[in-house]
């Protein structure tokens, strides 16, 4: 890890968005993970995506469990509101915060231990719930912190950083969350910041539960011939649907593909996903054509990327439980404590 | 682009800014580190190794380095690395031993210096070791040249210059001082080896409008009357004074006649405040000792009565933009201005002056009627007659008379072996890895965030009382440490290994100044502007990979790499190394660098 705090001088020329801040602004503490963790290459995408965005600082809540990637908010936005659960419980601490204050922008990041292993059901119900959040997994198929241990994302016969062969299904995170009504699915490659930063942006200007899975490579053990989740194997079997740009209504930018390439999606709150097609064919408003795509991609060793599904007119939790406008947090006794005549009332009503 | 070629001493040698921008190439990051480590003697022998006078430098230095700082570039100062030197000057202890030692034999071959200013003692101090007899002519009646008589003693104390003068003339030469050379023939004609002609530009430029011989008992050549200050021969100057130029001479001019008994000095210029030719911080020392600078003034006539002068009219002046954009100061036809005074001091300019050279001895002069002195290997047209310092290519100042200086010398030195003298010596280059454990590097690389520290001064109700009080304090030890850790340590270069990359992005996560972006490749006018951080200083390079896996390159904006070492400790497979450059500037005498 590195001991020194990153110094505060800055390119002379970095400009501010609109709200004053820099990009670097966003950054959070100095990252203690390994050198040339892919993690870290995500937490920076997120840091421009944000900072594109631009979203306050103190509008977003940064929600983690346990492992590597769960360490990770800690190096972004560092004048965020965040929270630290314990291991696998970041969905419920989540949808908690969220119905409790659905203002702020919530990000859940999460591994492949946390989320596929011991909180499977946690991210399974959140998903399903159709909670408004960005879920990002920072997908590696490995136990980092514990040295190296297959991970329930690690592929049947890839191997180890010891030679052992993986015996075990790995788990499909996308397939699972396209499954359980996910309305925004993407998958990424932390070495792919050009196709990343858009879609996290897209993810997190959409309502609803946003998933991406990003294979960020575990330098440490799990870059080695025989892994399928190292940098030389995911650039070989790269598969990307689409690139995409997102076109905020406040700042409208031209993008300059020749006309039938491109598709256009407009997102709730008016931004629009311009997706440049790579693969023909290939349909991002069809889930049941995405999983047929993905299984068949998957049998053949390919890495499907790209914004994979989205529905536009998605609801959230909030829209399902009916809950007023203000947030929950925000309502007091005024609101909540209408008084002995209401209640008089309400039980005259029911008798 | 092509991969870079760092091969050789010139890439990363431009990357250290302040190094390349010392016409000596004093390796500036590596003494300030030693000042850092409280290790004032080796900082110090590393300045006297490159620049011979480091107290005087530390003192008075162009300093040529700091505009080129990088840190000027980041932050709103750069790097006071005038005022380290002199910590360093200041705060050593006694240094003798580890000057070079005489030469215990002649080596047979005489030579001649003509000045006993900092080019000649320069020449001197690269050849004494070797053997050579040095001869040293020089009119004044003591050694140091325009350090000793320009300077002023309120900015450079006496013992500094005998302490490092002293350096030099120790190590065994001839001095013959107050002999003035009147005929370089009849020098040659003593059967010399070589001559150096370092003389300086000795002749202060005078004013030829009304008055000026009428008024004469009242009017100064700057440079001659500081000189006679220096000297002890003037001890006044009257209540009311104009200083006439807005050049460092000037301000000395003008600083030492507040000390002289000058109640209202006044300086005046004939350009612009900004367009005048004195450093920005000698013209704030005059404004501090409530010096006014008056600037668009022509004087016109010098006023008297009967001899006695009274004032000087002056013609106001305006600047004009040519057709061509070029800015010129011309009259401005507003009424002439008069401003009374009962002395004024000349400092317009000075010149190189060589009646004592026949024009017959095959030594050719230009349409200037200056000596034509090669630019490398600073020989005259006639051989075995070398020049050096303002003497060789008109008034600079003493970093570039040094840096004459040791060139001269290896000419010399070369011409008595009878040896080819355009055949140029190499610099030494070395480069190293500063890597000591897995985040731990052998230089100081966290970043200081402090901003530049200002010299203290001596109190100016007692300054002004002494002509030969020193105003600048210099720093302490305490100070020096702080504003040594300041310096980025741009030696510590960022070296690439193009096979060791696997393009994870660490490095270019980490770096604080968006300095790295990995690439489609493309020629330089077409990658600058495409860069994260788009690379506009045209005079700072690319520095640019081979093609890595993905086809892309690795480009590195040199220009304001903070050298703080991240992408090297972020780097998973080691493809970025810190590595400390050494460039050390060959010398004549392989003993005085060693």
């Amino acid at each position: 890890m590195t001991y020194i705090a990153k110094p505060k001088f800055a390119h002379p020329n970095l400009k501010p968005n609109s709200l004053g801040y820099t990009r670097r602004d966003y950054e959070g503490s100095v990252s203690t993970l390994c050198a040339g963790c892919g993690h870290d290459s995500i937490s920076s995408a997120i840091i421009q995506a944000v900072f594109e965005l631009e979203i306050p600082p103190h509008k977003i809540a940064k929600m983690s469990g346990i492992g590597c990637s769960s360490k990770t908010p800690d190096y972004m936005m560092g004048a965020s509101h965040g929270f630290n659960t314990v291991h696998g419980r970041m969905p419920s601490v989540l949808t908690g915060a969220n119905l409790a204050n659905k203002d702020l922008v919530y990000l859940g990041i999460s591994g492949d231990g946390d989320s596929a292993s011991i909180g499977l059901g946690q991210f399974a119900h959140s998903v399903r719930r159709g909670v408004n959040m960005t879920y990002i997994v920072e997908n590696n198929g490995v136990y980092g912190l514990t040295k190296g241990q297959f991970s329930a994302t690690s592929d049947k016969g890839s191997k180890s950083k010891g030679g052992e062969i993986n015996h075990d299904a790995g788990i499909d995170l996308v397939g699972l969350a396209l499954q359980l009504g996910a309305t925004f699915v993407a998958r990424s490659f932390s070495g792919d910041k050009a196709q990343l930063v858009p879609l996290v942006k897209a993810a997190l200007l959409h309502k609803g539960p946003a998933f991406i899975d990003c294979i960020s490579p575990c330098v440490q053990f799990n870059n080695h011939n025989g892994s399928t989740k190292s940098y030389d194997y995911v650039r070989e079997h790269n598969e990307a649907v689409n690139r995409m740009d997102v076109i905020v209504p406040r700042n409208p930018i031209h993008v300059d593909y020749e006309p039938g390439e491109t598709k256009t999606v407009t997102q709730h709150d008016g931004s629009i996903l311009s997706l440049h097609k790579l693969a023909e064919h290939y349909d991002p408003s069809d889930r049941v054509a995405a999983l047929a795509f993905l299984s068949a991609k998957a049998a053949l060793g390919e890495i499907v990327t790209g914004l994979l599904f989205v529905d536009p007119a998605s609801q959230d939790l909030h829209d399902g439980l009916n809950t007023v406008d203000t947030p929950l947090n925000e309502l007091h006794d005024k609101e909540l404590i209408p008084g002995a005549k209401v209640l008089e009332a309400l039980n005259a009503s029911l008798r | 682009m092509e991969r870079t070629s760092t091969e050789g001493p010139d890439y990363f040698h431009k990357v250290v800014d302040c190094q390349w921008a010392c016409p000596a190439h004093t390796p500036v990051p590596e003494y300030i580190r030693l000042i850092a480590e409280g290790r004032y003697d080796d900082a110090y022998m590393v300045n006297w190794k490159s620049n011979v006078f480091p107290g005087v430098l530390g003192r008075t230095c162009d300093r040529p380095c700091e505009p080129a700082c990088r840190r000027g570039r980041v932050d709103e100062e750069p790097v006071a690395i005038c005022r380290l030197k002199r910590v360093a000057a200041d705060n050593k202890d006694d240094v003798s031993g580890r000057m070079p030692p005489s030469a215990a034999n002649s080596n047979g071959k005489r030579i001649a210096l003509v000045g006993a200013g900092p080019a000649s003692l320069t020449v001197a101090r690269d050849l004494a070791p070797m053997g050579y007899e040095l001869v040293i002519y020089d009119s004044d009646p003591r050694s140091g040249g325009m350090i000793r008589s320009q300077i002023p003693r309120f900015r450079l104390p006496e013992s500094v210059i005998d302490e490092e003068v002293g350096y030099i003339t120790d190590m065994g030469m001839e001095l013959r001082l107050g002999q003035r050379v009147d005929s370089l023939k009849g020098l040659l004609d003593e059967g010399y080896d070589a001559v150096f002609v370092g003389s300086g530009a000795p002749r202060g430029r005078d004013l030829d409008i009304p008055g000026r011989k009428e008024a004469a008992a009242n009017i100064h050549i700057g440079i001659d009357w500081l000189s006679s200050v220096s000297f002890g021969h003037i001890e006044k100057i009257g209540k009311k004074v104009i200083v006439l130029g807005g050049g460092n001479t000037a301000m000395d001019c003008c600083r030492t006649s507040r000390r002289l008994g000058g109640e209202e000095v006044k300086v005046i210029v004939r350009s612009g405040f900004a367009e005048m030719k004195a450093s920005p911080w000698e013209k704030e020392d005059a404004i501090h000792e409530d010096i006014p600078i008056l600037n668009f003034l022509s004087p016109k006539e010098f006023v008297h009565e009967n001899g006695k002068l009274k004032g000087v009219i002056f013609e106001k002046n305006h600047t004009v933009t040519d057709d061509k954009g070029r800015k010129k100061v011309v009259a401005s036809g507003e009424p002439d201005e008069f401003h009374e005074c009962d002395d004024v001091l000349m400092a317009v300019g000075q010149e190189n002056s060589f009646p004592w050279i026949e024009r017959d001895i095959g030594l050719e002069f230009d349409q200037w009627d200056m000596p034509r002195v090669d630019e490398i290997t600073f020989q005259s047209t006639r051989p075995g007659v070398f020049f050096g310092g303002d003497a060789a290519f008109g008034p600079k100042n003493i970093i570039w008379a040094v840096a004459h200086g040791h060139q001269a010398a290896i000419s010399i030195h070369k011409h008595c072996q009878g040896q080819d003298i355009s055949d140029r010596p190499p610099p030494m280059v070395t480069l190293a890895s500063q890597k000591m454990g897995i985040h731990e590097w052998s230089y100081d690389n966290d970043i200081s965030n402090e901003d530049r520290f200002r010299v203290p001064h001596l109190d100016k109700a007692i300054s002004l009382k002494d002509v030969k009080a020193e105003v600048e304090l210099g720093f302490d030890t305490r100070i020096g440490y702080k504003e040594a850790q300041r310096c980025f340590n741009c030696d510590v270069q960022t070296v690439f290994a193009d096979p060791l990359c696997i393009e994870c992005d660490a490095c270019t996560d980490i770096c604080p100044v968006d300095a790295i972006t990995f690439i489609e490749n493309g020629d330089e006018a077409d990658l600058r502007p495409r860069l994260t951080a788009p690379a506009l200083n045209l005079t700072q390079d690319l520095y640019v990979s081979g093609s890595l896996k993905t086809g892309r390159v690795m480009v590195k904006d040199e220009d304001v790499c903070l050298h703080c070492g991240l992408c090297a400790e972020r780097c998973p497979t080691g493809a970025w190394d810190m590595q400390r450059f050494i460039l050390d500037m060959a010398t004549a005498s392989p003993i005085c660098t060693k």
